[in-house]
């Protein structure tokens, strides 16, 4: 690990709260986010003045004022960006970049396929509240196909972006995703965000009360959560429902998963798919982020976490191996190399 | 074979060579003006091309061109008028013959003057008789075939054979000037290490070239430029591009930090970036963003992180990174933004020059935003002015604007290596470890300047955005007279940077009747007309500006001394629209050029007269 780690620094989530007053609306589900960060970053055991928090604009992007780290609060759409330079600049840093759905995927989509593409090593939380909270309700490049909102009062005629397949089709090696409510899974995957050397994508499900209430309440609410989310872990079956009864296989016929009953068609637990996050074949990681309710759960938790090559680190290697081998080792050898001649 | 005739020696001379974009004449010029300043003439060079790669073959668009001004005496521009033109078909001819001083030579590749390729250009018949260039020593070299029959027997293919033809023009010309071939032949050497074949035959058609031209009548005199009086000391041929990539790089070593470059190409300033992405040796960090925006904000990201960092662009990508460069001014981050300009408006003259992007450079972003702008006015002094735009914003905390030009970009000079040791240094405002009670923007009582925390740094944790701070803590303040008192400070900050930089000094006479006022890249041209107006007894001052914002500190004083003020610029009077608004009382006349190209001297000349009479 780049990040310089060490066993004695203890801190507590409190340690990372900012003297600012936190002003997102009561029961926005940024602030169960900003609980979760802090709690993540607590356990990490990195220094807190290594961590840099980088945002765009929106409601999101107030996010590294209620941060006791480095903070820079950017313009729209360009947090990817600016976090690429930071994290170029000193790769000793934890970047965390935080951005909403219009932020990284409307005005910011091509830094953010960029990033992922470049593997630059940076925690990127994606607050997708399927909503512009910040300019009051206009509709967002995730709202869903027919959202009525302040700019589409006969319903959005566009379909929408799954910010996974977005970045997993930019060649991303790590995206997660989780719910603003679910504190422990969020705090579990920011944590292994974290801990990932390279682009970390993680969507984290995001409730706006405002403009958007509701966006995810066939999902998050009490009663059918468990039939219609699915966990994914390591080495564990993709095993979902009240019961742990229903299961994910893939359905190779049509190459596509399938919901299936276990006791079922003669179905048992060691037919159904086991999760794999570290697989460099995007295929099975494509199929499941975009699996949807109400003809699959969602899937929560690290989808895809594959090992490669960070771009900060390539860009210091290369440095590093021309600076050795060429002669030229300060300005003064430049100045005077090539083609001079003397006037006497 | 004729004896070569005892040389005629000349002050100066001017050689164009033009041919289709894909003749090679880029390289031939090069070739020719590395040879000069390597002999100790001093030079000044304007290549002149077409922004397509591979323009229509034979027409007048297609022609690029490559000016070389070579002198005995100090040479200031690349010369208005040629006293040789190298055409290699007639729309080079076509294109050139306009610029060609009376009776100059014209060699012409006369196997291309096909009736075709006359008509292409837009002649009937007879390009010579046309263009009324009878008196003129036209000489009509067979180059193609000489140059295919030089090669007959390499085996190489056709298009290896013609690709050499421009060696051919080349070694006449060094006939002609008694140059010798040596460092040419140096330069195949190095440049085709792997293809010996390539070499031979280079070599080959240079030296049929030489001895064609020691052959023909026509050509039975030489000339010879003396090398240049110039101050000792050791000297190399620069471009604009690499001085500027060069002077940034010598301020990160002055400075103590990195070089962070985040751009994106575009002509004409494609050149710095691929400079400074050569020099990983010297630690330099380049990213090739994924467009201007990114360009600009990762560079931004990389000056919190506590590194040097610049972005550089042209006009259209100026525009592109005007909000970010917003957010560079209220974050009071140093950065430094490089534009190289180009004629516009939207993509416009790609590969032309011009100077109007003065009114975006100053004002072209949201919000009263300042920043410090200064301009280049040589190929060469790009490097200090480069290394000015980087001290400046390390010591001020804020972005400054460095302008320079496609004409600067790609026009070369031979310049003095300066020793790292003569360049002054450069003191960064971090904030040392263990400050106590730190503030975002607690700042400098004299600059304004606010400290520089870098994130690594314990102790030092701080949040900044784009949002308007508070005065000290750097919170988020909506306070109506926190954001007025935050509009001056970043005004005043600006403002103050005058007592950093140089005043004003006057070329030629100190008060008077005229005035001669420019900026940036036009210097040459002005410098040469201010002094050849000296020289006919018509006594004219100059003027000449690196420092846009602030103005030096003297501008007034030096306005008021002279009767009539021209101010001359290769846009529609951005600058003297700038000087009226500075300093109003003035009466100021103006000299406007945007067709893509430099001023001539005789231009400057005729307006200095004709405002002397009115
Ligand atoms: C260049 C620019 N364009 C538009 C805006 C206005 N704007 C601010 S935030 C925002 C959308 C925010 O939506 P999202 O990224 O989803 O963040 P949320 O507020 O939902 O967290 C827009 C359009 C801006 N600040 N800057
Ligand atoms: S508008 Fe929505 S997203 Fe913004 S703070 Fe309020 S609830 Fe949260
Ligand atoms: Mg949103």
């Amino acid at each position: 690990m780049s990040k310089e780690t060490s066993q004695e620094v203890v801190y507590t989530p409190k340690d990372f709260k900012s003297d600012q007053e936190v002003r997102w609306c009561p029961g926005c589900g940024d602030h169960a986010i900003l609980n979760s960060v802090q709690r993540a970053m607590s356990q990490l055991g990195i220094k807190k003045e290594k961590y840099a928090v980088i945002s765009g604009i929106g409601c999101s992007s107030r996010f590294p004022y209620y941060m006791a780290t480095y903070g820079f609060h950017g313009i729209h759409g360009r947090a990817a960006a600016i976090s690429t330079g930071v994290k170029v600049a000193n790769p000793e840093l934890s970047v965390w970049t935080i951005t909403g759905d219009g932020d990284s995927l409307a005005i910011g989509g091509n830094h953010l396929i960029h990033v992922a593409r470049r593997n630059v090593d940076i925690n990127l939380l994606l607050f997708n509240n399927r909503i512009y909270g910040l300019t009051k309700g206009q509709y967002s490049p995730t709202s869903v196909k027919g959202q009525i909102t302040k700019t589409s009062p006969y319903g959005t005629v566009e379909p929408p972006f799954n910010p996974g397949e977005l970045v997993i089709g930019a060649k991303g090696k790590f995206f997660a995703r989780t719910i603003d409510g679910n504190i422990k899974l969020s705090t579990e995957i920011f944590t292994e965000a974290a801990r990932h050397e390279g682009t970390s994508v993680v969507e984290v499900l995001q409730n706006c009360v405002i403009y958007n209430n509701g966006a995810y309440a066939d999902i998050t609410d009490r009663e059918h959560k468990e039939d219609r989310q699915i966990i994914l872990r390591d080495g564990e079956p993709m095993i979902f429902g009240k019961e742990r009864d229903k299961g994910l296989i893939l359905d190779r016929e049509h190459m596509k998963l399938k919901v299936v009953k276990i006791g079922e068609n003669g179905i048992t637990e060691k037919d159904i798919l086991v999760h794999n996050s570290t697989e460099n074949n995007p295929g099975l990681h494509m199929m499941l982020v975009n699996m949807r309710w109400p003809n699959y759960p969602v899937a929560l938790g690290i989808i895809r976490n594959v090992a490669a090559p960070t771009y900060d680190m390539a860009v210091h290697a290369q440095i590093g191996k021309v600076k050795e081998s060429s002669p030229i080792k300060k300005m003064d050898d430049l100045l005077t190399s090539g083609n001079t001649w003397e006037v006497k | 074979m004729t004896k070569k005739n005892k040389p005629i020696e000349l002050e100066d001379v001017v050689i164009r060579f033009s041919g289709d974009s894909g003749d090679g004449m880029q390289l031939t010029g090069t070739l020719f003006s590395n040879t000069a300043a390597l002999l100790g003439n001093d030079i000044a060079t304007f290549p002149d091309y077409p922004a397509e790669i591979r323009a229509p073959q034979g027409t007048v668009g297609g022609v690029s061109g490559f000016q070389v001004h070579f002198g005995h005496a100090r040479v200031k521009t690349p010369g208005d008028l040629a006293d040789v033109l190298v055409a290699m078909n007639p729309a080079a001819l076509k294109a050139n013959a306009r610029w060609l001083k009376p009776g100059a030579m014209i060699i012409i590749d006369v196997d291309n003057f096909t009736p075709k390729n006359i008509e292409k250009a837009g002649y009937n018949e007879d390009p010579i008789k046309e263009e009324k260039l009878e008196d003129y020593n036209v000489i009509q070299a067979p180059i193609t075939s000489l140059t295919k029959r030089a090669l007959e027997d390499m085996g190489l293919d056709m298009k290896s054979v013609l690709r050499s033809k421009n060696m051919f023009a080349l070694g006449m010309i060094y006939w002609v000037f008694n140059r010798p071939l040596k460092f040419t032949e140096d330069f195949f050497k190095s440049k085709f290490k792997k293809k010996p074949e390539i070499i031979e035959a280079n070599e080959r058609v240079l030296k049929a070239g030489y001895y064609y031209a020691e052959t023909i009548e026509a050509l039975h005199v030489t000339y010879v430029v003396k090398p240049a009086e110039i101050e000792k000391g050791t000297y190399r041929n620069i471009n604009g591009n690499t001085a500027t990539a060069w002077g940034l790089i010598a301020a990160s070593e002055k400075a103590g930090l990195q070089l962070f470059v985040g751009s994106y190409p575009i002509t004409p300033a494609t050149g710095i970036l691929e400079e400074l992405a050569l020099r990983k040796n010297l630690g330099v960090i380049t990213v090739q963003a994924e467009d201007e925006i990114a360009g600009i904000t990762t560079s931004i990201g990389a000056s919190f992180a506590g590194l040097l960092a610049a972005t550089t662009t042209s006009g259209p990508g100026l525009a592109l990174k005007s909000e970010a460069l917003g957010l560079a001014v209220i974050t009071e981050l140093p950065l430094v933004v490089v534009d190289v300009q180009r004629g516009g408006p939207s993509t416009g003259l790609p590969t032309k020059t011009e100077q109007s992007d003065l009114m975006q450079v100053l004002y072209g972003r949201n919000g009263e935003s300042p920043v410090a702008v200064v301009a280049a006015s040589t190929p060469a002094n790009c490097f200090y002015y480069a290394f000015e735009a980087a001290r400046l914003a390390l010591e001020h905390m804020t972005p400054v604007v460095l302008m320079t030009d496609g004409f600067l970009a790609n026009g070369t000079e031979p310049w003095k290596i300066p020793a790292m040791s003569d360049l002054p240094e450069i003191k960064p405002r971090i904030v040392p470890e263990g400050t106590e009670d730190y503030k975002p923007y607690k700042r400098d009582p004299e600059t304004l300047a606010r400290g520089w925390a870098i994130p690594g740094t314990p102790g030092l944790e701080h949040r900044i955005g784009g949002l308007e701070k508070d005065e000290i803590s750097g919170n988020v303040s909506y306070d109506p007279v926190n954001h007025q008192v935050m509009t001056n400070i970043r005004a005043e900050k600006v403002k103050r940077i005058v007592h950093d930089i140089p005043a004003l000094k006057v070329d030629g006479e100190q008060e008077g009747d005229v005035l001669l006022v420019g900026w940036g890249s036009t210097y040459g041209h002005l410098k040469s007309a201010q002094e050849e107006l000296d020289k006919e007894g018509k006594k004219v001052g100059l003027a000449h500006f690196n420092y846009i914002n602030p103005l030096p500190g003297n501008v007034e004083d030096v306005l008021r001394k002279f009767k009539k003020i021209l101010v001359c610029e290769l846009n529609m009077g951005q600058f003297a629209g700038y000087l009226r608004m500075n300093f109003p009382q003035f009466d100021y006349h103006q000299l406007n050029k945007v067709q893509g190209l430099p001023f001539t001297v005789a231009e400057i000349k005729d307006a200095v007269n004709n405002l002397k009479e009115g």
